[in-house]
């Protein structure tokens, strides 16, 4: 057996596992219409090649990857295209994006997916193809798969960690599904393996959870290649991809770096086996576990499409009971407020809480800081919270940063924790966005500075040389003819006129193409620099099962 | 509407934490009691009174809402270590002067309940002693050895009239941390001093057991994770070091670890002002110099200092220091190879 | 006496010489004060703060001659930070300066009539057309400094502020629950 590791602070929140892990996961009626976002995974989202009247089948590709931090989007089923328009999203924002709305004719009719030969494919071609059945973390960060299993320069990435921890209270959605589909995982599991060369297989699973222990100790029997399935302590957040590395191996994720460099990707059980699912049973992704509980008659745990309302699937669960207040996407130390319930479920929906005022008090009142050190000892980041609060709350940004802002996972320890109830993670996301901002705007700053540095320079210029041009003619006029002094005359009315629209097209050429065209690489950049500065925090770019990884994961 | 996380441990609050500080002082108090007589109950209900109006003028000064601050507990535990570090049966405005000091100008001309650079108790408390140095050193004697021990109605009298009817000199003596200090300066060889009845077999006859129980209300606090062991164990360690090591290097003319642990407020420091968040090393590594150079000087202001006990003076100038040691103690971050000191 | 100036003098060079040290160790190439504060200056060009462009301003400030609560677009953040910059307290921004939300110039196409009198004005060069062409706005270049609204003879040109989407959406400084009952 292996020597498990520990990771610093922790906490033990009142687990609620027992209301929704008991019943099997069902699956819902199919709906009259899907809600699809274009933008379910992290990165660029997917260029929609549908128009509204196509007739979609199951599975069809409805969004095309674009850029390299993205991935496709299907058809949840078969039926009319009747609308690509701007949604409400499940995302803390509560603002809408871009989704294809489908009405379906009922069929559910399947778009035929060829089983793909992982094992006798280049590598390239397996990872175009997981690119292409839009396959993301499920723990919640859905970070595009593609990207992470690309072993890349390394050649070989000797560590695979599925994360079977689910740390989060109420989420059970990885328990139901290691214990119905422990095969499946392993066998995802199998593809994973092969595309990193990883040698060792290790699952970490949180000891709360002895029947998934028990099916995937035994799926693991039949592997064909050694899995360790490993109990790691109930500790929030054991799920987070860096604590759980810790956990299982002892390495601490190195700030600034991914996982990948210590040679270890970690992925969530859900990810594997929808990726078995795509790759074997030729079946995109267009479903995903999700857990319904809380205030509801019938908390449990679904099969749902993709694009199915929320509100439909509070309903499949019996409905909310009288009383209720509000859901919770995620689990409640790292998930968010749902602003409306139309809003369809994606790929990084793992549990709808339906809140009552009985199972989440209204928070007492905020007293300051009494330097007490609590979050300090719980934070699994080993960070000094009270110093980032100190400095986020003064919007001193720079401080925050040196105070290294950028590796909390926002894992909601510290404010857990806290006696004066202080909501100290708001203040990390405040800060963390505002940092972002501030050096998008910065960026914008010195593209204008230069572009008004050159204005400048031409202006300067044009004057010069028309002065250039005034002096010469007042010096050649005397000396030529009248014929002569009308030639050199009309030829500079010629080039300033040529120049002037050289200039123009080149404008247009030059400027107005650099803008349309270079705007999905622009964009992408700036994910990535994202992604790098939160690869300490969240989780790493690529590798981990994502930033949110806790909140997912668990 | 805030974000995440929705759940909070509904049983870790600031009262809760305070409410624990104060419960672990009741043994202290108790055995206080029982040897220097009823008059501290007096001073501590006087005391509390005085330290809530305080703190409830200040807020209604600046604007805030009463009940939160002042069902937090923490000016209680303030006017509580108030009336412990000073003399019992002190005259009533002696006390409002400290309070004054401790809850108005230390606390809240600072921003308030977490913002104090300095403890507010010892604020108050040094204040007097630079002030009123006489008042500071009539500390009651032990009931068993004071030529008339004050009952409930003489304590009453001696801090709201200021004692007509019983001497100062009836009830009080000279603490043991003075009289060794005096004497020791002025020659008298160590027995001689000992012999005196004021002390027992640690230190002071009676004190020992009030330290005893600071000790043990600190290690119940311990042992609830109320704080945690860096500040009391090094303190105590760097006041026994210390004290250790002037007595190894002149037997005659210092006094063993053993007393100047159980001596005055070395235990109440250790447990209970030391280990103020507010006002000292947020970091485990600067817990441990806070602690450890509070202790040494302590010891040293005690020995060398002009004032009868040490305690005060080496947490307030180590609070000043606080914020400097925490910069250059900041730990390892998750990922990080090294200590990386945030730059200022 | 003797020895006490020795051992004073003797610090005295002993302290001299670690400074020096670390004066000379610690030495960072600086950028000169001007760059710094055009750096923190928003380079929106829209003339505002009463200078030419931001470097103008940046070169005032510098000289001492300009406050640093003359750019609305820099608003309340950028203030901040010249302040600790320059080591001055902060200030609200200056008299008759309104802070404005960040927005972009939008040329209606069917009113234009080409005149090109926008694109000289524009500081960045962030319109683009001919004359007697239709010209756009390219929205990510444009700084939004509204140089190019008075010139317009036809008045097509409209500040629009840019919206909340989830690609620039900010999370919101949080609520302090203190005054609410317990
Ligand atoms: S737990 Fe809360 S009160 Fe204690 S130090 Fe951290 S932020 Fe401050
Ligand atoms: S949210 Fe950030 S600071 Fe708070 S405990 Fe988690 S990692 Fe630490
Ligand atoms: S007011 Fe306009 S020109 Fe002046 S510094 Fe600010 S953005 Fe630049």
């Amino acid at each position: 057996m292996r020597k498990l590791h520990t990771f610093n602070g922790g906490i033990h929140p009142p687990e609620h596992k027992a209301e929704s892990n008991a019943a099997p996961i069902a699956s819902l009626p199919l709906l009259p219409r899907y809600v699809v976002p274009l933008s379910q995974h992290m990165g660029h989202p997917a260029a929609a090649c549908v128009q509204p009247g196509d007739r979609v089948l199951r599975g069809q590709v409805i969004g095309l990857p674009e850029g390299r931090i993205s991935t496709a989007v299907h058809a949840p089923t078969s039926g009319i295209v009747s609308a690509v328009e701007m949604r409400t999203l499940a995302h803390p924002s509560g603002l809408p994006g871009l989704c294809v709305v489908i009405e379906s004719d009922g069929d559910d009719q399947a778009c035929p997916t060829p089983p793909l030969d992982w094992h006798g494919l280049p590598q390239a071609d397996v990872l175009e193809a997981v690119r292409h059945l839009g396959i993301a973390g499920l723990g919640g960060a859905v970070f595009p798969s593609a990207v992470k299993l690309d072993k890349g320069k390394a050649g070989h990435i000797p560590t695979l960690i599925l994360n079977g921890s689910e740390c989060e209270p109420w989420i059970t959605c990885d328990d139901r599904l290691m214990r119905e589909r422990a095969d499946e995982v392993i066998q995802g599991a199998a593809i994973m393996r092969h595309l990193l060369g990883a040698e060792t297989v290790l699952v970490g699973i949180e000891d709360n959870k002895p029947e998934a222990l028990a099916a995937m100790t035994a799926a693991a029997r039949g592997a064909g290649f050694p899995v360790e399935i490993l109990a790691v302590p109930t500790l929030y957040p054991s799920g987070g991809a860096k604590q759980l590395t810790q956990l299982l191996t002892g390495l601490q994720t190195p700030t600034g770096l991914l996982s990948t460099d210590i040679g270890i990707q970690v992925f969530n059980v859900g990810t594997a086996a929808s990726l078995y699912r795509a790759l074997v049973l030729g079946q995109p992704l267009i479903s995903r576990v999700v857990t319904i509980t809380g205030h509801v008659a019938r908390p449990g745990n679904f099969e749902v499409r993709l694009g199915t309302p929320i509100q439909a699937l509070i309903e499949a669960a019996g409905g909310a009971l009288p009383g209720a207040s509000g859901q919770i996407v995620g689990g409640p130390l790292m998930g968010f407020e749902l602003e409306d319930e139309q809003s369809p479920v994606a790929k990084s929906v793992n549990c709808i809480i339906v809140k009552h005022p009985a199972l989440f008090p209204p928070a007492p009142p905020t007293l300051p800081c009494i330097r007490c050190g609590q979050c300090a000892l719980a934070c699994p980041a080993e960070l000094q919270p009270f110093e980032l609060y100190w400095y986020a709350k003064a919007k001193a940004f720079d401080k925050t940063e040196r105070y290294n802002l950028f590796d909390c996972i926002e894992c909601g320890c510290c404010s857990y924790v806290c006696p004066s109830h202080i909501p100290l993670v708001d203040f990390y996301r405040f800060a963390k966005s505002e940092i972002r901002a501030r050096d998008k705007d910065s960026q914008a700053a010195q593209i204008a500075r230069e572009r008004h540095e050159f204005r400048q320079f031409r202006l300067e210029r044009e004057k010069r040389e028309k002065a250039e041009k005034l002096a010469q003619k007042a010096a050649g006029k005397p000396a030529s003819g009248a014929a002569a002094a009308d030639d050199p005359e009309a030829a500079r009315k010629k080039a300033i006129l040529q120049a002037a629209m050289e200039r123009a097209a080149k404008a247009k050429e030059g400027v107005q193409p650099q803008n349309t065209d270079n705007l999905a690489p622009a964009v992408e950049q700036e994910i990535q620099a994202i992604e790098a500065r939160r690869q300490g925090t969240d989780a790493s770019t690529p590798p981990p099962e994502g930033d949110k990884s806790p909140v997912s994961t668990p | 509407m805030n974000g995440s996380p929705y759940v909070i441990a509904s049983r870790n609050s600031v009262r809760l934490t305070m409410l624990k500080v104060l419960a672990a002082l009741v043994p202290g108090i108790i055995a206080h009691a029982w040897f220097f007589g009823p008059g501290i109950w007096v001073s501590l209900i006087v005391c509390t009174l005085l330290a809530i109006l305080f703190e409830s003028l200040a807020l209604v000064m600046r604007g805030y809402p009463l009940r939160p601050f002042l069902t937090d507990g923490s000016v209680i535990v303030t006017a509580w270590l108030f009336a412990l570090s000073v003399p019992t049966l002190a005259p009533i405005w002696l006390y409002a002067t400290g309070l004054l000091f401790a809850v108005i100008v230390a606390k809240h001309l600072y921003g308030g309940l977490g913002q104090n650079p300095f403890n507010p108790a010892m604020i108050g408390y040094a204040v007097l002693i630079v002030s009123f140095p006489m008042y500071m050193t009539q500390w009651p004697a032990p009931i068993h050895l004071a030529v008339h021990a004050p009952g409930l109605a003489d304590a009453f009298d001696l801090v709201f009239a200021g004692g007509g009817l019983i001497s100062v000199d009836a009830y009080t003596m000279a603490s043991p941390l003075d009289t060794v200090k005096t004497l020791l300066r002025a020659g008298v060889p160590k027995e001689e001093i000992l012999a005196n009845p004021v002390f027992g077999r640690l230190s002071g006859s009676g004190l020992e057991w009030i330290a005893g129980m600071y000790l043990l209300g600190g290690l119940l606090l311990l042992a609830n994770r109320v704080m945690t062991w860096h500040v009391p164990i090094v303190f105590l360690l760097a006041v026994a070091a210390t004290a250790a090591g002037l007595h190894a290097l002149d037997p005659s003319r210092h006094m063993g670890a053993v007393f100047h642990l159980f001596t005055a407020s070395v235990m109440l420091g250790a447990f209970f002002i030391a280990t103020d968040p507010v006002s000292g090393c947020g970091t485990p590594l600067g817990k441990v110099i806070f602690a450890a150079v509070a202790g040494f000087l302590t010891v040293i202001i005690r020995t060398y200092g002009g004032y009868p006990d040490g305690v005060a003076f080496a947490i307030l100038l180590m609070n000043v220091a606080a914020p400097f040691i925490d910069l250059y103690t900041q730990p390892r971050v998750f990922g990080h190879r090294r200590h990386e000191k945030p730059k200022i | 006496m003797l020895t006490a100036i020795l051992v004073l003098a003797g610090i005295g060079l002993v302290l001299g010489a670690v400074l020096g040290w670390a004066a000379d160790y610690y030495k960072v190439e600086e950028d000169p004060v001007v760059e710094k504060i055009d750096a923190i200056l928003p380079q929106t060009q829209c003339g505002q703060c009463g200078y030419p462009g931001c470097r103008p301003y940046a070169e005032a400030i510098a000289k001492g001659e300009a406050d640093i609560n003359r750019c609305p677009p820099g608003g309340e953040d950028g203030i901040q930070r010249l302040a600790e910059l320059l080591g001055v307290e902060a200030k609200p921004l200056g008299e008759g300066l309104e802070p404005k939300l960040k927005s972009v110039a939008v040329i209606d196409e069917s009113t234009c009539i080409g005149c090109t009198l926008c694109i000289q004005a524009c500081p960045v060069d962030a319109i683009v057309g001919a004359s007697k062409q239709l010209h756009t706005i390219v929205a990510d270049q444009c700084t939004g400094c509204e140089l190019c609204l008075a010139p317009c003879p036809v008045d097509c040109i409209a500040m629009e502020v840019i919206p909340a989407r989830l690609d620039n959406w900010k999370w919101r400084y949080p609520v302090i629950r203190l005054k609410q009952a317990a």
